[in-house]
C-alpha cells in the first residue's frame, strides 16, 4: 500500500533524508521512530505528496506519485504538525468543508459521528479558535479519517491527546487496520509503537538506522535496545 | 462532464468557506471598509476643488482607494491559508488546484464588491456625483474581477514569502496597471457621459484582462502553491 524507494530530500546543501526505502503492507502500521530533526516529518510530507523528493519513488496504493497524485489524495488520510484547521469556522463547518472537497455523500451523518467520537459534538458549533489544543488535535484526527482513507499517514498524532482521546485513537487505527487501512505513524514516543505497531523503523541522520519486529517491539528490553541503536546511529 | 462537475463543487465549497469565515470574523470586510472611507475622507479634504475639477478627478480617486484596499484584502485572503497551515486541506484532497483558486477569485472579487457598495453612495455625497449608473457598475464588475483574478495568484506566491504584507503590493501594482488605466479611463468616460465610441477601448481592455487572467491563474496555481 506505502512503497517509498530511495528517498533522498536536500535543503540546500544540507542533506535530510538519504535514500529511504520503506514498505507497508495493507492492515499493518509500522512506527516510524526517531529523535527530533530527524527527517520523520520531511519523510511523512513526502509519501503525503506535500513535498518533493529530490530524488527517489512514491508509491501510494499501486499509485506513482506525482503522476497520479490526485488519485493517491482520495485514498490518504495525513496528520502533520500543523491543525490543517481553518480557525474562524466551526469543527462542523471544518468538516463539512473537507468532506465537499472529497465529494462525500454521507458528509452530515460521517462528520457528526467521528465529532461523536473524539468528544467534540457538544462543541461542534464553536469556532476552532476557542478549542484547545488538545480539542485541535481531536478534530485534526477526525478530519484525517473524515474520508475513510486507505493509507493514513500520522506524525506524532498524539500530541496534545489527554488520556481518554488518546485511547480514541488508538480505538480507531485497530479499526482502520481491521478494515485493511495501511498506517504510518512517527514519532518520538515509544509506547504507542509498542503498543500498535507491527514493526517499526529508527530514523537516525536521514536514513533508517534499525529495524524491529512486532515481537522485538513487545519485549521489555526494546527501550534500552532503541537507546542503543540510536546512539550508534548519532556517533556512526 | 463529471470533471467538470466536480471542478464546480469544488469552486462553490471555497467560495462558502471564505465567506462562512467573513462572516464570523468580519476582519476583512470591516478593515477595508474603514480603509476605504477614511482615504475617500482625506482625498474629499485634500481636493479642496471646484465642481468640475473633482468630476474628473473622481474616477481617479475611486480606483486608487479600491486598488488600495483591496491590497488589504487579498493579504488577509493568503493569511487564513497559511495560519495552522490550512491550505494543506486542499493540497492533500482529490481537487483540481484551478478550482480553489477560481473560487478564492470569486471570494475576492465578492469583498471587493461588498466595499464598493457600501462607499460608492459616501463618495456619491461627498463629490456630489452620481455614481450608480449602469456602465460605471459594469466597469466596476470587471476591474474588480481583473483585479481579483491577478491579486488572488500572487496572494497565493506572496503567501510562500516571510513578508508577504511588504512583498504583494510591490508585486500587484505593476501587473495591474493595465486593469487600473482601462478601468480609470473607462470610468471617467462614463461619468462624463461620453459616447460608448470612445468608451469601448477602454472597455475592450478591461474584458480582455478580465478573460486572460484567470485562464492564466488557473493553468499557474498548480505550481505555484506546490512546494
Amino acid at each position: 500500500m506505502i512503497r517509498a524507494r530511495g528517498l533522498a530530500k536536500r535543503y540546500g546543501l544540507r542533506p535530510v533524508l538519504r535514500g529511504v526505502s520503506l514498505q507497508v503492507g495493507r492492515g499493518e502500521l509500522v512506527a516510524l521512530l526517531g529523535p527530533n530533526g530527524a527527517g520523520k516529518s520531511t519523510l511523512l510530507r513526502m509519501l503525503a505528496g506535500l513535498t518533493r523528493p529530490s530524488l527517489g519513488q512514491v508509491r501510494l496504493t499501486g499509485l506513482t506519485l506525482p503522476e497520479a497524485a490526485q488519485e493517491a489524495r482520495a485514498r490518504m488520510g495525513f496528520v502533520g504538525h500543523q491543525t490543517f484547521l481553518y480557525e474562524d469556522l466551526s469543527a462542523e463547518q471544518n468538516l463539512a468543508f473537507f468532506a465537499s472537497l472529497y465529494g462525500l455523500p454521507d458528509a452530515g451523518p460521517r462528520g457528526a459521528e467521528l465529532l461523536e467520537r473524539f468528544g467534540l459534538w457538544g462543541r461542534h458549533r464553536e469556532p476552532v479558535r476557542a478549542f484547545s489544543r488538545g480539542m485541535q488535535q481531536r478534530l485534526t484526527l477526525a478530519r484525517a479519517l473524515l474520508h475513510r482513507p486507505q493509507v493514513i499517514l500520522l506524525d506524532e498524532p498524539y500530541t496534545g491527546l489527554d488520556r481518554t482521546a488518546a485511547a480514541v485513537l488508538d480505538e480507531c487505527l485497530s479499526e482502520q487496520l481491521q478494515q485493511g487501512a495501511a498506517i504510518l505513524l512517527a514519532t518520538h514516543d515509544l509506547e504507542p509503537a509498542q503498543k500498535l505497531a507491527h514493526r517499526a523503523h529508527l530514523l537516525a541522520g536521514g536514513e533508517l538506522a534499525a529495524s524491529w519486529t512486532r515481537r522485538q517491539l513487545a519485549s521489555a528490553s526494546f527501550p534500552r535496545q532503541y537507546d542503543r541503536a540510536l546512539q550508534e546511529a548519532l556517533d556512526g | 462532464m463529471a470533471e467538470l462537475r466536480a471542478s464546480l463543487a469544488v469552486i462553490a465549497a471555497v467560495l462558502r468557506k471564505d465567506l462562512a469565515i467573513e462572516w464570523r470574523s468580519r476582519q476583512l470586510l470591516a478593515s477595508m471598509l474603514v480603509f476605504v472611507l477614511l482615504v475617500i475622507l482625506i482625498f474629499n479634504f485634500a481636493l479642496d476643488l471646484d465642481a468640475r475639477a473633482r468630476a474628473e478627478l473622481s474616477a481617479g480617486v475611486l480606483w486608487a482607494t479600491f486598488a488600495f484596499a483591496g491590497t488589504l484584502g487579498l493579504n488577509r485572503s493568503g493569511a487564513i491559508e497559511k495560519d495552522g497551515g490550512a491550505m494543506n486541506s486542499w493540497l492533500l484532497a482529490p481537487v483540481d488546484y484551478g478550482a480553489v483558486y477560481l473560487g478564492k477569485t470569486l471570494a475576492n472579487m465578492a469583498f471587493m464588491l461588498v466595499v464598493a457598495l457600501f462607499s460608492l453612495p459616501v463618495y456619491g455625497v461627498l463629490y456630489n456625483v452620481s455614481l450608480f449608473q449602469p456602465g460605471l457598475l459594469l466597469v466596476l464588475a470587471l476591474g474588480s474581477w481583473g483585479y481579483s483574478a491577478l491579486g488572488t495568484l500572487l496572494a497565493a506566491m506572496a503567501s510562500q514569502a516571510r513578508s508577504r504584507e511588504l512583498l504583494l503590493p510591490v508585486l500587484v501594482f505593476p501587473l495591474l496597471l493595465p486593469v487600473l488605466v482601462s478601468a480609470v479611463r473607462a470610468s471617467s468616460l462614463f461619468l462624463q457621459g461620453q459616447p460608448m465610441a470612445y468608451i469601448w477601448p477602454s472597455l475592450n481592455l478591461l474584458i480582455v484582462y478580465a478573460v486572460c487572467m484567470p485562464v492564466l491563474g488557473y493553468l499557474f496555481f498548480d505550481f505555484i502553491v506546490e512546494d
